[in-house]
């Protein structure tokens, strides 16, 4: 049966007799006549077949086979298929949050693998165990720093995804914040501009690294003069970049957010993502979400369980750190699998193989007649590309050549309509950028 | 079981990445470079599936166990989806694509399923619009309640407080005073459903809103729904609808008719989609004519000549919620899964969730003391209070269950019954899976009152039983690495 009821008439006629109703329609006593609904128009159900073959036709109408050079915090990384197999158990996809420790310890100690995980790779002492992307995580964290400060004022360098910028004005719009806007010089965040805003009003100073520019920063000093002002140093990550780049923890961060798409995550169109989140110990009590710890059972043998619940909504309601419920366990599991995989070599390897590529990349397109690739600041995967016209067009013209071609900074930076960043992956092969880059120059000469 | 980081040996890879074949050009500037080495542990490919493989032995699933988890529908979800959400197509999609110039063109199919999943969720609930944009049901009762206020200050009005029964889910109190309110909690009456003498005298001119779930985490549907309505209407509040139990409605109920302005869905409940052990979810909110204008960017439209867009363009939008449209690969498994319901299948899944609780309910009724003795929608909370009296507590009967290898329902929730006990069978249950879980109920009663040691001393067939949570939470361990000196000292050499 289509709806995957399983009782048979049988079955139901029995249990009418048991509750001792003539028809189902009686259980629905409460609901009054007058709410029955005033329409129900909706299409009749289908077979499987058909459902998969219409919506398989609904997948060919989308570009699938554009090679992408686009990025801007989301990136195609190729995911080994014991990624995809492993998720895919039901034991793990089919379960739900775990409330009960002692049939739940396969979802609990992977989200405590993954929580440690997160914390050597970002050099940070707490993770929780995920936030719903890299975007609402930042919200957050400014939220956390918020609270841990007791303050509302808040610098945000223009470095930082310019979406996520966008998000965390929507979620504040209600509340008492103060966001003051830093702009980038040469890529790289303003420190003259920063240290002028911060004061002992400050909760917390933004930044991002890479930046939505690609430009890779070293901020520990930006977050010496927070400290110095009490205030808190967040800052937004690449993960895959911290294979090779300084962590946030080696620059004495507070809180570290991060997209974790890039760990192992399909792009899925926009998610579900992985909203990854990390601060100090003693900040541990003060962060939002699910938090898994180590203990022991009865008899003394090692286990995990959700702990400090008393800081979440099912117990603390209206005094919770954040409303979060259902987060995203899954995707963090699957980065887990992931960087189980890539271990710590694997993921300086490819680390490596993203810089060296982009590299190649860059250097072809510096030698477009017209074209400047910004080299004020040492980047990673992504860079800005200063084009001879307007971006969008060129990306629109790349696009019938068969490319997603960058995304053009115009449309969340006015003034910057001939600018671009341009992503290259381990994914892309040699063969793929010298194409790449001869359309490119076809497009700009033309 | 050891943790992954135990097993690592070094030299020992899970993948290899391929050769550079452009070479070695780059090297990041000495001062950018990360200098402690990082944790992540050598193991080989068949390291992690063995041990991803056994540790996902280790839980209770739908796919493996009877769930009857109250208040999280944990209905089966179909292969079908799943294999659907992994087209290539779908999965391999960029998010920035549709923000390039003509760059919808590039995403024609993925934006008409975010177009036909909003019409048909209008039409099941009788709202006029939804964003498809929130990523849980918790993010869509936030972005509810930030149009809610959109509303107000539209109008120019200073309110204060959302009024929130007392037997609500936790996120909505959470919700409600993330968004800058102040909560005011109205207790349930004899019937288990929210007190409209209780209401009246709560309810001013300072009341934003009403957040309700319908049916109620007692299981029960509020029949004065419309008079509440009314009521809040009066002094201009906005009614919310919290979707947790629309597995209860189908074709049943439409919110939008009874005066609801502004509701969440949880997809991953009522619509199939796996709940992945703690996510990820997806929360989409409808509203109503008076609260369109306040919807998040952006937009899906559909144009004259049938083709799909992206529009940002709407003033009095509370902006954006989240960064791009929404956790597409679930809506998209969602949406798979209506249409292969469709209209007669959708109510189906209705009537069968409330036949098979009232069953539940019906036979366990004279053995466990009901919260309410009367009939129940999708779910029966029960309370462990006579068994409590023989020294066996909810908690004790849900750790025997787990002997049983059956999911425990939820437990000491909601909060306004001692002892509770919720269930919650979904519509997938067969009479056969339900009788045993009866037969198994009933034998706990039993030895309840003849050997009640023999239930309370569980479970015993688990790798690990009654971990010690006070430990947990005073000794905070929630990292491998911390404390460990090989992390504090190793360096790059």
């Amino acid at each position: 049966m289509a709806s995957f009821i399983a009782n048979t008439p049988a079955d139901v006629e029995e249990m009418l007799k048991t509750i001792g109703v003539s028809s189902v329609d009686e259980l629905f006593a409460d609901i009054k006549r007058s709410h029955a609904p005033k329409s129900f128009n909706i299409p009749p159900g289908k077979s499987e077949f058909e459902v998969t073959e219409h919506l398989a036709r609904l997948a060919a109408k989308n570009a699938a086979g554009l090679v992408p050079f686009i990025g801007g915090g989301y990136y195609d990384h190729f995911i080994p298929a014991a990624v995809t197999a492993l998720i895919s158990r039901g034991e793990f996809s089919t379960a739900y949050t775990p409330y009960q420790p002692e049939c739940s310890q396969g979802t609990l100690q992977a989200l405590y693998e993954y929580q440690s995980a997160i914390c050597t790779l970002t050099g940070m002492e707490a993770a929780n165990a995920s936030l719903y992307d890299g975007g609402t995580a930042l919200y957050e964290a400014a939220m956390m720093a918020a609270r841990l400060t007791g303050r509302h004022k808040i610098i945000m360098d223009g470095g930082v995804s310019p979406i996520y910028r966008k998000i965390l004005k929507t979620y504040t719009g209600n509340l008492h914040y103060e966001f003051q806007e830093t702009p980038v010089v040469h890529g790289q965040s303003d420190r003259a501009q920063i240290l002028k805003l911060l004061d002992d009003k400050t909760a917390a100073v933004i930044l991002q690294n890479p930046n939505f520019f690609g430009a890779i920063d070293d901020h520990a000093d930006i977050v010496t003069k927070a400290h110095e002002q009490g205030a808190l140093l967040i800052e937004s990550v690449y993960p895959v970049s911290l294979g090779l780049l300084k962590t946030p923890g080696e620059m004495d961060v507070d809180i570290v957010t991060g997209e974790g798409q890039s760990l192992g995550l399909p792009l899925n169109f926009g998610g579900p993502y992985l909203g990854i989140i990390a601060t100090r110990k003693k900040f541990i009590r003060a962060m939002p979400g699910r938090i898994v710890g180590q203990t022991v059972d009865k008899n003394g043998k090692r286990c995990f369980v959700n702990t400090l619940q008393a800081r979440e909504q099912h117990i603390r309601r209206e005094k919770a750190t954040s409303n979060i419920c259902t987060n995203v366990s899954l995707c963090a599991v699957q980065s887990l699998i992931y960087m189980s995989l890539l271990g710590k070599e694997g993921l300086k390897e490819l680390a490596q193989l993203n810089l060296d590529k982009a590299e190649f990349t860059r250097q072809q397109i510096e030698k477009i007649p017209g074209v400047q690739v910004k080299r004020s600041s040492p980047t990673f995967n992504e860079f800005t590309v200063l084009l001879p016209k307007d971006a969008s067009q060129v990306v629109e013209a790349m696009i019938a050549k068969g490319f997603a071609a960058g995304f053009p900074l115009g449309r969340y930076y006015p003034g910057m309509e001939k600018y671009m960043i341009v992503a290259v992956t381990e994914k892309r092969t040699k063969e793929e950028i010298l194409r790449y880059v001869q359309c490119l120059k076809e497009v700009v000469c033309s | 079981m050891q943790l992954i980081f135990e097993k690592s040996v070094a030299g020992k890879r899970g993948y290899r990445n391929p050769v550079s074949d452009v070479g070695h050009l780059a090297k990041v500037p000495g001062k950018y470079q990360r200098q402690q080495e990082c944790g992540l542990p050598e193991v080989s490919e068949l390291d992690v599936v063995r041990h991803f493989t056994l540790l996902s032995q280790q839980n209770f699933s739908v796919d493996t166990q009877f769930y009857p988890l109250g208040s999280c529908t944990m209905k089966y979800n179909p292969k079908m989806n799943e294999r659907i959400a992994q087209m290539p197509a779908f999965a391999g999609l960029h998010p920035l694509l549709p923000q390039l110039k003509q760059g919808e063109k590039l995403t024609q199919g993925a934006l008409e399923v975010l177009y036909e999943m909003e019409q048909l969720l209008c039409e099941i609930t009788g709202m006029d619009n939804f964003t498809m944009q929130p990523l849980a049901g918790a993010h869509g009762e936030l972005t509810g309640v930030m149009m809610m206020a959109a509303y107000h200050k539209a109008k120019g009005s200073k309110k204060k407080y959302i009024i929130i029964p007392d037997s609500a889910h936790g996120t909505n109190p959470a919700t409600a005073a993330i968004a800058g309110y102040e909560i005011i909690s109205v207790a349930s009456d004899k019937n288990g459903v929210m007190s409209l003498e209780e209401l009246k005298r709560k309810l001013t001119g300072e009341v934003a809103g009403l957040m309700i779930t319908c049916p109620d985490t007692h299981g029960i549907f509020h029949s004065r729904i419309d008079e509440i309505a009314r009521m809040v209407h009066a002094v201009d509040g906005i009614m919310y609808y919290d979707g947790a139990n629309l597995n209860a409605a189908l074709g049943r109920f439409r919110p939008g008719d009874v005066g609801f302005d502004v509701m969440h869905i949880n997809l991953h409940k009522t619509f199939s989609t796996p709940h992945g052990g703690g996510g990820p979810g997806a929360g989409p909110v409808g509203v109503t004519k008076k609260l369109v204008p306040y919807l998040p960017v952006s937009r899906v439209i559909k144009r004259p000549d049938g083709t799909f867009a992206l529009n940002y363009d709407y003033p009095e939008s509370i902006g954006y919620i989240a960064s791009f449209y929404g956790n597409f690969g679930i809506i998209l498994r969602a949406y798979a899964y209506a249409l292969l319901l469709g209209k007669d299948g959708l109510k189906e899944t209705t009537d069968h969730a409330v036949l098979n609780a009232n069953y539940l309910r019906e036979r366990l009724k004279d053995r466990f003391e009901l919260a309410f003795d009367r009939f129940c929608m999708h779910e029966a909370v029960f309370s462990a209070s006579r068994q409590a009296v023989r020294g066996v507590h909810a908690l004790d009967i849900a750790k025997f269950l787990i002997d049983e290898g059956i999911h425990p329902p939820t437990v000491y929730f909601p909060l306004t019954v001692k002892e509770s006990i919720m269930i919650e069978p979904t519509e997938s249950e067969s009479k056969q899976t339900m009788d045993h879980f009866i037969d198994v109920m009933l034998k706990i009663d039993d030895l309840s009152q003849t050997q009640p040691e023999a239930v309370t001393n569980r479970p015993r067939s688990t790798p690990i039983s009654r971990p010690d949570e006070v430990k947990a939470a005073r000794d905070v361990n929630t990292n491998y690495f911390l404390n460990r000196r090989s992390y504090l000292v190793s360096r790059i050499s």
